[in-house]
């Protein structure tokens, strides 16, 4: 029974993904370029060790970003702010990582804490909109995704917090060594990797024991799988909603930390800004299972990495940006037939049942 | 009867108080360009200016309002109108401008139907599905933008060879006597004049094309009975279905309009605004044209007056190399808040008066106190304009009832 229900649950994203390389097979053959061999070339690109580690290395940060969505996702939030919520908690968390210089056992929790909480209090905005005001967390989590962007302009000015870095480009003043998070290499490879993958996968499992072992995920999942039931057993769901809004707010705090702490060691206008539609993407993906998310986030990762070889094949690396949307779009069309399915045969089943009642 | 001559008398009354409004926000404008002394803030240039910032927008927001008027939210609007910019380079710098306008209105389409196929006939959530839309569009047009343009001169992956220009009008006749007036410097009436210099003054064949459309939407959906069906479709599904109404075609045909629309915009930025398709131009345009429809109540008219606020402040912004123009217009926020403020205490809303008051004290004192404003203020300004709207003039909101919520014939959701 098992066994079945997995399969039942893979069927749509393999679908999807076998959707979307035929897509782009028909559209590299329309411009002569030889799709198994375009494919086999990026496998075999993503196959050595340096790809690994970028691989390794993306996914962590996709892993945190689909993490945050999925929890607001499980409560029917759609948290569209993952990107501003982010984006201001890193560049006030490298703003506090630059200024301390205690050794990293202390500094690096204050900052992975101070970023948390920007990001939460930003989450808390929309939560409150739509607590207290009513207004739609899709449209308030995409006015305060520009917003934030405006704010960070305004924070990272150099009359302001600012500094000019090393390529002209407006940034925080860079990290000292000792509030660097270490990483580790592996074999053959010149790339660390992000030693907050062990972070990522701590919060997968946390996530999945506060959703199926404590009370409040269980509120939680039942305010998104019926309101109506949830208020009748007792449930806040006003709470919930201020809970888990909050609670997506502090994961996404954590998504720009690894890049952050782990690459770049400062935040510059030109730090990467869309990790939150790509979580958004991963969580549907991985139908915001713990398990399931870790699976996209490596294939959008693998995805990624391995287009880097298309310009030498000749292949504009832009086909992998519309593979993503075409699974995207293909895997919640095959959620919602077989959704549909399933309905269909329960209905037929309880048909049954009562006719043989009878 | 008497129904009758009630309608036409609050018709009129309508009338009287729009007229009322845009008369105190001429003389509020007029006040604070002269207290503040930025002769710019009504001069052709700004308003010549925030006319072309306008324009895509606001067209991006009259195509979300086609297809939430059908009852479909539309977040996919950004993506669509990247397609367009696409679409306009493509055709345009091979074929001519017009040729570009056909090209970005058909891709803007085709992501529409894309989004369309998605929504309403697999019924799949519209937020994601916009979601879905927006790396599509993204996708798609950096991918043919690198195949068509990075081998032919002037072109390169990311930019498109310049497209022919598109006429543009000037009526130097009446524009540069009002311009004359506007130098005088006269209270309200050398403002009314600079504003005015602004609509003869290099007004594009687009902007005139984007004003017909405007009318045109308000006249089609309110005014015919294709209009009523359509936003009858965004109201309550099931009704109209009952009444014969085909409810997917409808709402297919809004969405596509919607495409086409944002596709337009899109058309407007690389032929009108720059000449060139280049990656990134659109620049969330699309959530802007949200926000617009949004701020606008779900109508064409308040839409445009969104699109023409906010591109007004782009322009202010733009121009504005010492931030003294920003800082004008936190007094004229200010004194906008103080006049709700007045008429709040005429409905005896003591509650409001104090929060407005309020609200409007704290930016007279930040006015006093500074000599001039960041620049990232224009930036955040529409969508904190949106949001505050939102949270606090709600009930004065009133969306389509259906937004939002996928239709499936014969099945109760």
């Amino acid at each position: 029974m098992k066994s079945k229900r997995i399969l039942d649950a893979l069927l749509a994203p393999m679908v999807a993904i076998i959707f979307s390389v035929v897509l782009a097979s028909v559209i590299l053959m329309l411009f002569g370029a030889n799709p198994i061999e375009t494919f086999s070339k990026m496998i075999n690109y993503a196959a050595t060790p340096r790809s690994i580690s970028l691989i390794l290395n993306s996914a962590t940060t996709y892993y945190f970003s689909a993490v945050a969505v999925a929890i607001g996702f499980k409560m029917n939030l759609f948290n569209i702010g993952v990107n501003g919520q982010y984006r201001l908690a890193t560049a006030v968390g490298a703003l506090v990582a630059g200024a301390l210089t205690f050794p990293g056992y202390i500094s690096i929790p204050i900052v992975i804490f101070v970023s948390m909480l920007v990001g939460s209090l930003w989450a808390g905005i929309a939560a409150w909109l739509k607590v207290y005001r009513g207004v739609s967390e899709v449209i308030s989590t995409i006015m305060l995704n520009f917003i934030a962007i405006g704010l960070i302009a305004y924070l990272l000015a150099p009359s302001m917090l600012g500094v000019q870095t090393a390529e002209n480009v407006v940034g925080t003043p860079v990290i000292p060594e000792s509030g660097r998070f270490p990483g580790f290499s592996i074999p053959g490879s010149q790339v660390p990797v992000y030693g907050m993958l062990f972070l990522a996968a701590l919060l997968g499992f946390a996530y999945w024991f506060i959703l199926n072992r404590t009370r409040f995920g269980f509120d939680l999942r039942s305010v998104g799988q019926s309101p109506s039931a949830a208020v009748a057993s007792g449930v806040n769901v006003k709470r919930m909603t201020m809970y888990s809004m909050l609670l997506s707010g502090a994961v996404a705090g954590l998504v720009g930390l690894p890049l952050l702490l782990g690459a770049q060691y400062s935040f510059t206008v030109n730090f990467p800004g869309s990790y939150g539609f790509t979580g958004i993407a991963i969580a549907l993906l991985g139908r915001n299972h713990p398990v399931g998310i870790a699976f996209g986030a490596l294939l959008w990762a693998f995805l990624d990495v391995s287009s880097q070889i298309l310009d030498l094949v000749g292949v504009p690396r832009e086909i992998i940006v519309i593979m993503q949307g075409v699974i995207v779009l293909s895997v919640v069309i095959a959620y919602e037939i077989t959704r549909r399915v399933k309905v269909r045969r329960q209905q037929d089943a309880v048909g049954k049942a009562t006719a043989v009642a009878q | 009867m008497t129904g009758m001559i009630s309608i036409a008398r609050g018709n009129y009354s309508r009338r009287v108080k729009l007229f009322v409004i845009l008369v105190s926000a001429l003389a509020l404008l007029s006040f604070v360009r002269i207290w503040s002394d930025v002769f710019d803030l009504t001069s052709r240039g700004t308003i010549s200016a925030a006319i072309g910032l306008a324009v895509p927008i606001g067209l991006a927001g009259l195509g979300g309002l086609w297809s939430e008027r059908s009852g479909v939210v539309n977040i996919g609007l950004d993506g669509m109108m990247i397609l367009g910019t696409f679409g306009a380079g493509w055709l345009g710098w091979q074929h001519g401008p017009w040729m570009g306008l056909l090209g970005a209105c058909l891709f803007g389409a085709a992501g529409a139907l894309v989004f369309g196929l998605a929504t309403i006939t697999f019924g799949v959530d519209q937020i994601i599905a916009g979601t879905a839309m927006n790396i599509l569009g993204v996708g798609f047009a950096q991918f043919f933008a690198n195949l068509a343009f990075s081998k032919v001169p002037g072109g390169g992956e990311t930019q498109s060879p310049s497209i022919p220009a598109l006429p543009a009008f000037s009526v130097e006749q009446i524009s540069d006597p009002l311009v004359a007036i506007h130098d005088k410097n006269i209270f309200i009436v050398s403002d009314l004049a600079g504003i005015l210099s602004g609509f003869f003054y290099r007004l594009s064949i687009l902007t005139i094309l984007a004003a017909t459309l405007f009318i045109l939407t308000s006249y089609v959906l309110w005014r015919t009975s294709f209009g009523l069906r359509l936003r009858s479709v965004g109201e309550n599904p099931k009704a109209a279905d009952s009444l014969g109404v085909n409810v997917y075609r409808y709402k297919y045909i809004a969405v596509t309009m919607s495409g086409v629309l944002a596709g337009l915009g899109g058309a407007f930025l690389a032929i009108a605004a720059s000449g060139v398709y280049r990656e990134g131009q659109v620049a969330g345009r699309g959530f802007i044209g949200l926000a617009t429809m949004i701020f606008g109540n779900w109508r064409p008219g308040g839409t445009a007056i969104g699109a023409g606020i906010f591109g007004y402040i782009d322009a202010l912004q733009l121009r504005d190399s010492d931030g003294t123009s920003l800082r004008a217009m936190v007094l004229l926020g200010a004194l906008i808040l103080i006049g709700l403020a007045i008429l709040a205490i005429k409905k005896n809303k003591y509650q409001t008066v104090f929060g407005l008051g309020l609200a409007g004290a704290v930016l007279v004192s930040w006015f006093l106190m500074t000599t001039a404003l960041p620049k990232e203020v224009a930036l955040v300004a529409p969508y904190l304009a949106t949001l505050l709207v939102l949270a606090f003039a709600s009930q004065r909101l009133r969306p389509p009832a259906a937004d939002g919520v996928p239709y499936r014939k014969g099945e109760d959701r």
